[in-house]
């Protein structure tokens, strides 16, 4: 399935970061979303900054417009706040996208294990983001440092446990 | 003894021993000591220039004198015709010196131009620029010395009127200073009245008023008087361009019609501000961007931008010189219009290599 741009994609004036306040926040969030929806669909992880400049995200050919550098820096600012976005580097070179929060994926998975019963069961992380039960639900495939970061939250709030096995890590469920 | 070596003008030959060089305010004569009836004279105007020669050993010193061509008019004299151009004065005994500095006095000075001479004395054209002719360096040095008076001359005529205004804008600064003094001195003894008008005449001439302790704020007559002139006379121009002009235009088009007496920009401002004080159906606005604009009260800014979002929306979009057209605007004002079209929120902007474009705001 081919991703589906948004209206404004096509719009030349959305690669122009607007001098009205109303208008950039509404801006700003539009390409939050879409900067966000076009990782998800390409199951992108992380971003390097120079080459997401020339990538389709940014940069629209067919009407001969891209997000500035500066622009660009503005929108992942904006991620960062909303807690989708987390720099990898201290020179904002490169950057992990959380297109989904790990809350969210959290949840996901907690949903996942109450539905076929295993709470209070143990699972290893490989099994959880690789294993044949999980094929087809959404965290499956997930990338190790994201799934760590969803059941830490899960352990925050109470649903799981951490722990160190022998070949690696696994969790337990509450 | 007198060495004459040239015979253009009458000079007597062989028998000249000793003499005495006289010289008038017209002529060079010479006069034989002893036979005061044996004498010669020579127009100073065929003389083109003269320089002195030092004594040496053996010589005496010296003025060599060079002289313009035999005019056609000449008299008889003893040559009809010399090979030389020139004659040298031999000073024996003394006098070279104080000689030279009279004939310096006396070319410079040329006063036989202004009174004619009784003795028929051929006077050639003298110092007329350009007529005769003459060779070698002292022709080349005398077409420079005329061609430099002529460039003087026309030089000096076309300075003249500047010169004159100068003088008299000299006078008027002169005057007005001195009664900004008798003011400041006077400062209880002129009258109020009196005093605004010297301060209105003062500032009319554009010279800042050294006692004025008030500022533009509270306003002065002239100012006043400015701004009502203003108020009547930019009626028509403003509802012609659609309400609203620049203050530049405002300007140039107050001063044209004046033709005299300019306004200086400070007056316009000045006055342009009293605009509303004097309830008069006129505003001054400044944009954002500094731009300062004359608009009528009358003009309505919601129309102006619902109208702009019309233009740009029917067109998809427009640049600020597109819009000066379509609306026969300045493309100052247009982008003005645009802009603040933009701050209220109907237009948002596409800014590319392409240049700034406005659109209908979407977002």
């Amino acid at each position: 399935m081919s991703f589906e741009w948004p209206w404004q994609y096509n719009f030349p004036p959305f690669f122009t970061l607007q001098p009205n306040v109303d208008t950039r926040q509404k801006q700003l969030a539009a390409w939050c979303s879409l900067a966000l929806s076009y990782c998800r669909h390409h199951k992108l992880y992380t971003l390097d900054v120079m080459e997401a400049q020339e990538s389709p995200m940014f940069n629209n050919k067919k009407i001969e417009r891209k997000l500035s550098m500066e622009a660009i820096q503005v929108v992942f600012e904006e991620l960062r706040k909303k807690g989708n976005l987390e720099w990898l580097d201290k020179n904002k070179s490169r950057c992990l996208v959380m297109w989904r929060r790990p809350e969210e994926w959290g949840k996901l998975i907690y949903q996942w294990v109450s539905k076929t019963g295993m709470v209070n069961s143990v699972f290893t992380l490989y099994e959880l983001s690789n294993g044949d039960e999980t094929e087809g639900e959404e965290f499956h495939g997930l990338e190790d440092w994201m799934l760590l970061r969803s059941l830490q939250a899960l352990q925050t709030e109470g649903k799981a446990e951490l722990f160190t096995m022998d070949d690696g890590k696994g969790v337990k469920f509450f | 003894q007198m060495q004459m070596k040239n015979c253009c003008f009458m000079w007597l030959h062989a028998k000249m021993d000793l003499g005495v060089a006289l010289l008038s305010t017209h002529r060079l004569i010479w006069r034989d000591i002893k036979n005061h009836e044996c004498c010669i004279a020579m127009p100073l105007s065929q003389i083109i220039y003269f320089e002195e020669q030092a004594a040496g050993i053996g010589k005496s010193a010296k003025i060599v004198i060079h002289l313009h061509q035999v005019p056609a008019n000449k008299e008889p004299g003893p040559y009809q015709y010399s090979k030389y151009s020139y004659i040298k004065l031999s000073f024996k005994e003394h006098g070279q010196i104080e000689f030279y500095r009279r004939l310096t006095e006396e070319m410079t000075k040329k006063r036989w131009k202004n009174t004619p001479v009784s003795q028929p004395i051929p006077t050639g054209t003298g110092s007329q620029a350009g007529k005769t002719r003459a060779v070698g360096i002292v022709g080349i040095e005398r077409k420079i010395e005329e061609k430099r008076k002529e460039t003087d001359k026309n030089i000096s005529e076309a300075f003249e009127d500047l010169s004159k205004l100068m003088v008299k804008a000299k006078e008027m600064v002169e005057l007005s200073r001195s009664i900004a003094n008798k003011i400041k001195d006077k400062q209880g003894d002129i009258t109020e009245d009196e005093t605004i008008r010297f301060k209105a005449y003062l500032l009319s001439m554009g010279i800042a008023n050294p006692v004025t302790r008030e500022t533009h704020g509270s306003g002065t007559h002239y100012h006043m008087q400015l701004a009502k002139q203003l108020g009547d006379m930019l009626q028509a121009p403003l509802e012609e361009r659609g309400g609203m002009m620049a203050l530049t235009e405002v300007y140039c088009l107050v001063n044209r019609a004046r033709g005299m007496e300019l306004l200086s920009p400070e007056d316009l401002v000045n006055a342009c501000k009293m605009f509303e004080s004097l309830k008069l159906p006129l505003r001054l606005r400044v944009f954002d961007s500094g731009v300062m604009v004359v608009q009528l009260q009358s003009h309505s800014e919601e129309e102006m931008i619902a109208s702009a979002l019309d233009n740009v929306s029917e067109k998809g979009s427009l640049t600020a010189e597109e819009f000066a057209k379509l609306l026969g605007l300045s493309v100052l004002l247009s982008k003005e219009r645009l802009l603040l079209a933009e701050k209220m929120g109907h237009l948002c902007r596409d800014d590319s290599v392409e240049g700034l474009r406005f659109y209908p705001n979407l977002f």
